[in-house]
This record gives structure tokens, C-alpha cells and sequence, in this order.
């Protein structure tokens, strides 16, 4: 059996799929950054992917791949600073309950 | 054609980030939730490997499942109690859930399969294409070249968005 680009594309995509379920139905934040991990790691997959099987000498999607790893980092650091800041004030974490940007 | 190991693995990989994405977004504990985010992260760097890319799997081991995962538990042990449950879904958000989740999944598929640069190669014959494997010796030329194809300049931007990120982090958690 061969291992064509279609494989791996499949799992991504379901991958994908998962984070918008979950970005649409959760209510507390951390839970939706979770499903946001989910998402954009089912990106970087993809830029591998192509990488891979469409231009095999050349290193360009893992180049993307390891930029997107390295911001995604900085963003999870300061979305995790906001949500513990939104806890202090009102004593939960869920988007239903934020009705103004400054407390 | 591409070793019988090979396949087995990339079923036993695919089966395992599919099933630990569903339930990372279905599980009503958000510390369970973070945990199956673990092991699909984890699976996605065997992908990695498998596709030959050992850095890259290094870094998303490193990077994602261990220090971004350390901050999700961080925070998810700050911010609730132990036994926490998420409340149950409002029918119409649930409905709002699965209507935008299945029709991206069909637009997706189709639009998968009806790409044109399905050309059939297997993994092996890429790989031998891609000629030996990258070493760091490569990547690293790569990262602080200037010329084209190397990445001097995101690598700095990325230095100075991460100080940016150390002290936006540490002004917005700091206490008045």
C-alpha cells in the first residue's frame, strides 16, 4: 500500500474540523483555545504536508512550520495572561459573562 | 510501495490524533480536554517524523506538548475547581456546532478530492526524491542566512515578538 499525500491531508482535515466544533460550542475560554491549538495545528500539518509530497528538496513549509510553532507559543502566553486577568475580575472564565473590555 | 510498518503505523497514529481530537472538544472536564489535546499533539509530531522531518518533530515535542501544555494546565488549575463540569449545551448552539462542522467537512473533502495534485507518489519515493534527510547543519544555515530562501529576518522578528510577548505577559498578570 502506498502512503500518497491523501492520507495524511484526511486526518487534517477531520483535525480541523474538530477545533471549529469546539470553537463554536464551548463556552469557557481556555476550551476554546483549545480548539484553536487544534485548528492551527491541523495548518502547520498541512504546510508539511505540501512541503513533503509537492516539493521534496525543499524545506520552505517546515521553515513556515517552525515560525507558526514559535508565534503560536506567544500568543497561548498571552491569551492565557488575559484569561487569568478576566478570572481575577469576575471569577469565571466564560465568554458569556464578559460584557466590557476594561474592568 | 511503502513498508508494511509504515502503514501500520500511520493507521495507528491517524486513529489515535482522530479519536483524542474528538474528545478533546466533546469531554466535559477541561483538564481531560487538555490532556487528549496532548496526545494529538504528540501524534502530530510521529507525523512529522514519519515524514522525515526529525527537527520539526523535536521542536512541536518541545515546544507544543511541552511547554504550551504546561501553560494550559498552569492555567486551567488557577482558574477552576477540581471536578469542575462544563454545563450542558444549549440546543441551538450545539445545532450551530455540528451544521458549520459537517458542511466545512463536506466542502472540505470534496474540494480535497477533487484537488488535481493528487499525484500518487508514496512517502518512500518522496522521501528518496527529497534526497538524505535534512541535517541541522542545513537548517541552521537556513535560519540565519540572508539570501534567498534563508530566514534572518523572521528569525529576529520572532526574537522581538517573543520579548514583546515576555513583557505584554508580565503587565497584563501583574497585580494593581
Amino acid at each position: 500500500m502506498d502512503i500518497s499525500i491523501l492520507w495524511y491531508l484526511v486526518p487534517s482535515v477531520i483535525l480541523f474540523i474538530c477545533g471549529v466544533y469546539g470553537f463554536l460550542t464551548r463556552k469557557n475560554m481556555i476550551a476554546m483555545l483549545i480548539s484553536l491549538e487544534l485548528m492551527l495545528n491541523s495548518a502547520d500539518l498541512n504546510f508539511v504536508i505540501f512541503n513533503r509530497y509537492l516539493f521534496p528538496g525543499s524545506m520552505e513549509g517546515m521553515m513556515f512550520t517552525l515560525f507558526a510553532i514559535a508565534i503560536a507559543a506567544a500568543e497561548t502566553a498571552i491569551a492565557i495572561a488575559l484569561i487569568i486577568n478576566i478570572y481575577r475580575a469576575i471569577g469565571n472564565t466564560n465568554v458569556t459573562d464578559i460584557k466590557e473590555m476594561k474592568f | 510501495m511503502d513498508s508494511v510498518g509504515n502503514v501500520i503505523l500511520y493507521f495507528v497514529v491517524a486513529i489515535a490524533m482522530v479519536v483524542s481530537a474528538f474528545m478533546a472538544v466533546t469531554t466535559t472536564k477541561i483538564l481531560r480536554a487538555a490532556t487528549y489535546l496532548l496526545f494529538s499533539l504528540i501524534c502530530t509530531a510521529i507525523f512529522y517524523f514519519q515524514m522525515g522531518y526529525q527537527f520539526l518533530g523535536a521542536v512541536q515535542l518541545a515546544v507544543y506538548a511541552g511547554g504550551i501544555m504546561v501553560l494550559f494546565v498552569f492555567a486551567i488549575i488557577l482558574t477552576h475547581k477540581p471536578n469542575d463540569k462544563t454545563a450542558p449545551l444549549a440546543a441551538h448552539r450545539q445545532f450551530v456546532g455540528i451544521s458549520a462542522s459537517v458542511i466545512g467537512a463536506v466542502l472540505l473533502i470534496l474540494a480535497l478530492f477533487k484537488m488535481p495534485l493528487a499525484k500518487g507518489l508514496s512517502l518512500s519515493q518522496v522521501i528518496e526524491i527529497g534526497g538524505p534527510t535534512l541535517t541541522m547543519h542545513d537548517i541552521g544555515i537556513a535560519l540565519v542566512g540572508s539570501e534567498k530562501f534563508q530566514y534572518l529576518l523572521p528569525f529576529e522578528a520572532v526574537s522581538v515578538l517573543l520579548l514583546a510577548c515576555i513583557i505584554g505577559g508580565v503587565v497584563i498578570a501583574r497585580k494593581k
